[in-house]
């Protein structure tokens, strides 16, 4: 690093390394952001007073992050508690063509379509993916296949939460109103760059037509091997007894 | 002009309610650490009930506790009093469809409240502030499902703090991952990661071949945006660095297609990285999956296809 003649300095990345180092290392995720956030601090030679400050401003100035994840919070409990998850699993098992994977599909399906409308509040992993979507999915994979061990019901569910997220991403870009389109054109127009929003927001429809595919035929080939992953979990619990 | 709904109150309430959770947490004797974990808790109540009159230093303080309180195990689970399967099943026959209508009212009012409440006055009154009607939609969304799920199921306001008490147990410290993270990324851009990032990228990679050059640029994208834990930081960074130079300058590429597939490409390592901890982490926590990783596992096939797809896409529709 040393043979680099710049005036650029190379010793922030510390912080990306604690980062790393401790992922990898699988510390906990809380603490390994902390710890790299006053190693920063430390590499950009601030005083520890100021590192302190700038902690806490930040983390003031995005507390309005965790809002959309706790506000529904009260109701998803209050319902669940009266039988939410046992009617949506009612309501699925009475559709007999419904299928774990198909059942996916369509979600990811409504998602992006309507991010790609410019409705993003439309799904999210606390009031939809917990309450309605997981328990869907597992009831969906019972219904054809009879009880399905834990290991493949988490599988699942993970797999419901991936699903929101794809639908999520590659949807709301494509809206030409959508936050990160105006970031982008505002980046290009400082540099003297033209665009056009409407034309941005056109040439990200061919990689949200592959996401949705690839991700469909992923969830698709997963519903056909489910047989397959039911026996091996049963064989791998019946091998730790 | 005066506004009536601001992003504030919305703030008081949460700080509010995670307060009454810090009490109960204390009161539970059936939680092994309840002290500590009912401080979590109520230090984090604090940060909302009193962010803008702290000084900085002392909400700095209150981070670093909140920290090692949740690194250290000390925020943990107390029994919490579920009602029996049959009388789930039970309610859940006697209410039916009705059980979805609180969700479908926070879904609805968010898109409605998102769409008109933009510019709504009443004589020199705003009703909401411009710049946060999503997060206010979806605070009046919370608030009415919330009404009509206490009115439909008889319970007592107190039961669903109860519950919200249940549910951000079994996530645990996990909840304040987001926030850390995104403090972090501010404290990046502060001490100068980026620059010394897009230094890196442009010094050490050859682009003079386009495809190379496209390539470079859509790895650059993922790779940054999964340290970052964002593709916005990433975006300026690497646009700066090879978009702008090499495949605007040295290749005549169409920027916009750049942009659009390049932001995308960026996504592609959102969904690969454990740094975007409320796409990944959180729900990870949130179904109570065991594995805290086990999102990213289900996501990165699809994300690393998708990137490959990037690649041939940019390549062949920047440079028609």
């Amino acid at each position: 690093m040393q043979a680099t003649v710049s005036s650029v300095s190379l010793w922030p990345l510390i912080g990306v390394a604690v980062v790393i180092v401790g992922f990898v290392l699988r510390f906990n995720p809380v603490l390994v952001v902390a710890a790299a956030g006053i190693a920063t601090g430390l590499a950009a030679k601030l005083p520890l007073d100021l590192i302190l400050a700038k902690l806490g401003t930040g983390f003031v100035k995005t507390r309005n992050l965790p809002l959309t994840l706790l506000l529904p919070l009260p109701i998803i409990g209050l319902l669940e508690r009266h039988g939410l998850r046992e009617r949506a699993q009612g309501w699925i098992a009475g559709i007999r063509s419904a299928t774990a994977g198909r059942l996916l599909v369509v979600y990811l399906f409504i998602r992006e379509t309507a991010a790609a409308m410019g409705l993003t509040s439309l799904g999210g992993h606390a009031p939809m993916v917990r309450p309605l979507v997981a328990p869907m999915t597992e009831a969906a994979a019972e219904k054809t296949h009879g009880p399905v061990p834990q290991a493949v019901r988490d599988k699942w569910k993970a797999m419901a939460s991936a699903t929101d997220n794809v639908g999520l991403f590659f949807g709301e870009d494509i809206f030409v109103a959508f936050g990160s389109i105006v970031l982008m054109q505002t980046f290009l127009a400082e540099n003297g760059i033209v665009t056009d929003p409407l034309r941005i927001a056109l040439w990200g429809i061919p990689t949200a037509v592959a996401a949705f595919c690839i991700h469909s035929a992923r969830l698709i080939r997963l519903d056909h091997r489910l047989p397959q992953d039911i026996a091996r979990a049963r064989a791998a619990e019946e091998a730790a007894k | 002009m005066t506004t009536l709904l601001k992003l504030d109150q919305l703030f008081l309430l949460t700080g509010a309610a995670l307060l009454i959770v810090a009490w109960l947490t204390w009161r539970d004797r059936s939680n092994p650490r309840r002290w500590s974990s009912g401080l979590f808790w109520a230090l984090w109540a604090a940060i909302y009930l009193a962010g803008d009159v702290l000084p900085p230093i002392v909400s700095g303080l209150i981070v670093v506790m909140l920290a090692a309180l949740g690194g250290l195990g000390g925020v943990s689970l107390g029994k919490h009093a579920t009602r029996e399967p049959a009388e789930r099943q039970a309610s859940a026959a006697r209410l039916g469809n009705k059980l979805f209508l609180p969700i479908l009212t926070i879904t609805v009012l968010a898109l409605v409240g998102s769409l008109t409440l933009k510019d709504l006055h009443l004589g020199s009154l705003l009703l909401a502030e411009t710049k946060n009607v999503t997060l206010i939609s979806v605070g009046l969304g919370a608030l009415a499902g919330l009404a009509g799920a206490l009115w439909m199921t008889r319970e007592r306001p107190m039961q669903s703090v109860r519950e919200a008490r249940r549910l951000l147990e079994t996530m645990g410290s996990a909840v304040i991952l987001p926030q850390m993270l995104a403090t972090l990324g501010l404290l990046f851009t502060d001490a100068g990661v980026g620059k010394a990032v897009a230094h890196l990228a442009t010094d050490y990679i050859a682009v003079d071949n386009p495809l190379f050059a496209v390539a470079a640029y859509a790895l650059g994208m993922a790779l940054f945006t999964m340290v970052m834990g964002n593709a916005f930081a990433a975006f300026p960074v690497m646009t700066a660095g090879i978009g702008i130079p090499i495949l605007l300058g040295m290749h005549h590429g169409d920027a916009a297609v750049m942009a659009a597939i390049g932001m995308f490409c960026g996504y592609c390592g959102t969904l690969m990285t454990p740094m975007a901890a409320n796409f990944n982490i959180i729900p990870a926590a949130l179904l109570e999956l065991k594995d805290k990783n086990a999102v990213i596992r289900a996501q990165w096939p699809t994300a690393l296809m998708l990137l490959t797809v990037n690649v041939i896409l940019l390549k062949l529709l920047m440079f028609r």
